[in-house]
């Protein structure tokens, strides 16, 4: 899977969580969850769990802590599913 | 038995709203609160036609079926002592309560909360909250930290 195709999947699984949808239709690697998406910080716990679920991995605390803008979620996420082939 | 555990909450008088732990697992806890008459939302809320503030039953849900469930599971799962640490607090990050029935002051109620997940320290629940004759009278979802905070005085 590329980076381009898992982060049009992010885009979905983050869309129940902002309200910045015009924001979310652009997000980049640089998209910070935050700060850019405006997505309560306790959120990104449902965010990883969703994710999860989707990729069928499991996510520890260090990777969940790396997870604060797009490029590093895709980065956990490609990693994991990597492992998994 | 269970209530061992209502020493650790932060909350004093006014603001206490848990009077006794049913039962208290990893996945589910049960509390009862009886609404005291003289409660001091009631004067104002509403004047002459004294009932519970929708708030007050939030919180209400909140404090057994969250901030008591949290507190356990937080207790049971690190070796750092959560109560000698003054600056933690237990913080709602998220809610979404339905109500079906007013509270009227004096009555007796009962928190029921099943947990759906606690990871990387957010406690996630569905609660519901009945009356002495078990019907619902409010259900939701809750979620919430614990999290330090440097409180400034002065």
């Amino acid at each position: 899977m590329t980076r381009q195709e898992i982060l049009n999947e992010l885009k979905k699984v983050i869309s129940p969580y902002t309200t910045n949808k015009e924001m979310l239709a652009q997000i980049n690697e640089d998209t910070d969850l935050l700060k850019d998406l405006k997505i309560n910080s306790a959120n990104l716990v449902d965010i990883i769990i969703d994710a999860e679920a989707k990729y069928d991995i499991e996510i520890d605390y260090d990777e969940a802590d790396k997870m604060m803008n797009v490029g590093s979620c895709i980065d956990v996420i490609s990693e994991k599913i990597g492992q998994k082939q | 038995m269970n209530n061992h555990i209502l020493s650790h909450l932060p909350y004093k008088s006014s603001f206490r709203f848990v009077d006794n732990i049913l039962l208290l697992s990893e996945d589910e806890v049960r509390g009862e609160y009886t609404l005291k008459e003289d409660a001091f939302f009631y004067e104002d809320h509403f004047a002459g036609n004294p009932v519970t503030p929708g708030v007050i039953v939030t919180e209400i849900m909140a404090q057994i079926g969250l901030v008591v469930l949290g507190i356990f599971l937080v207790l049971k799962e690190t070796d750092f002592n959560f109560m000698d640490d003054d600056s933690l607090y237990p913080l709602l990050t998220s809610t979404d309560v339905s109500f079906y029935k007013m509270v009227l002051p004096g009555e007796k109620v009962t928190v029921i909360s099943k947990k759906q997940y606690f990871r990387f320290g957010k406690l996630k629940c569905h609660v519901e909250m009945l009356d002495s004759d078990k019907e619902l009278i409010a259900s939701g979802t809750f979620a919430g930290i614990i999290k330090k905070i440097a409180v400034k005085n002065g």
